[in-house]
C-alpha cells in the first residue's frame, strides 16, 4: 500500500516538475526510486539470512552464496543506475553501465566456473 | 521511511518554487538572476539525492555483502 501510494505521488510530482524542470524531474525520480528499494531492502535482507541458514544446513560452502549475493546486487544497483539513464534519454550511457555490469559479473562467476571445470576433469581422469 | 518520503516533496517543492522565481524574474527583465536561481536549485537538489544515493548504496552493500 505504502510503495504505491508513494510511487503514485512521486509520478503526480514528477510529471507537475517536468513541464518546468525537466533537470529536476530526473533527480525527483531518482529519488523516488532509492526511497523505494529502501522500503523493501529490510525485507530482501531477512530473506537472504533465511536462504543463508538453509545453506548452512544443506552443507553448501558460504563462497558459492557469496557469490551469487554479489552478482545479485551487482545486477540490482547496473539496473538502477541504467533505468535512469535511459529514462534521462541517454541510451548509450546506459548500455555502457550494463556492459561494465556483465564484464564484473563475469569476472565474480570465474572460480564457480574454474571449479566446475576442475570437477569435470576430475570425472574424467 | 518519513524522511525519506519528506526528500520527495522537497524536491518537489524546490522545483517549483524554481520554475515560478525564474517565470516572475523573466517578466521583470532579469534573466541572468533566473538562470542563477536554476542553478541554486539545481545544486541543492543534488547535494540531496547524492546523500541519499549514498545511503543506497551503502545498505546495498551490507545486504548483499559486496566488497
Amino acid at each position: 500500500m505504502q510503495i504505491v501510494a508513494i510511487g503514485l505521488i512521486a509520478t503526480v510530482l514528477i510529471v507537475v516538475v517536468k513541464s518546468q524542470r525537466p533537470e529536476l524531474a530526473v533527480l525527483l525520480s531518482v529519488a523516488a526510486g532509492v526511497v523505494l528499494f529502501l522500503l523493501v531492502l529490510g525485507k530482501i535482507g531477512s530473506i537472504i539470512d533465511v536462504i543463508k541458514d538453509l545453506a548452512e544446513r544443506a552443507g553448501i560452502s558460504m563462497f558459492y552464496l557469496g557469490t551469487i549475493l554479489k552478482i545479485i546486487g551487482i545486477a540490482y544497483i547496473a539496473e538502477f543506475g541504467a533505468q535512469i539513464c535511459r529514462d534521462a534519454g541517454e541510451g548509450a550511457v546506459a548500455t555502457k553501465i550494463e556492459f561494465a555490469a556483465k564484464i564484473l559479473i563475469m569476472v565474480l562467476a570465474v572460480p564457480i566456473v574454474v571449479a566446475v571445470f576442475q570437477l569435470l576433469l576430475k570425472l574424467v581422469s | 521511511m518519513g524522511s525519506n518520503l519528506d526528500l520527495i516533496f522537497k524536491i518537489a517543492g524546490v522545483g517549483i518554487l524554481a520554475a515560478v522565481l525564474n517565470s516572475i524574474l523573466k517578466h521583470a527583465g532579469k534573466e541572468e538572476q533566473g538562470h542563477l536561481v536554476t542553478l541554486a536549485g539545481l545544486a541543492i537538489v543534488f547535494m540531496w539525492v547524492i546523500q541519499l544515493l549514498a545511503n543506497l548504496f551503502d545498505q546495498v552493500k551490507s545486504v548483499f555483502k559486496l566488497f
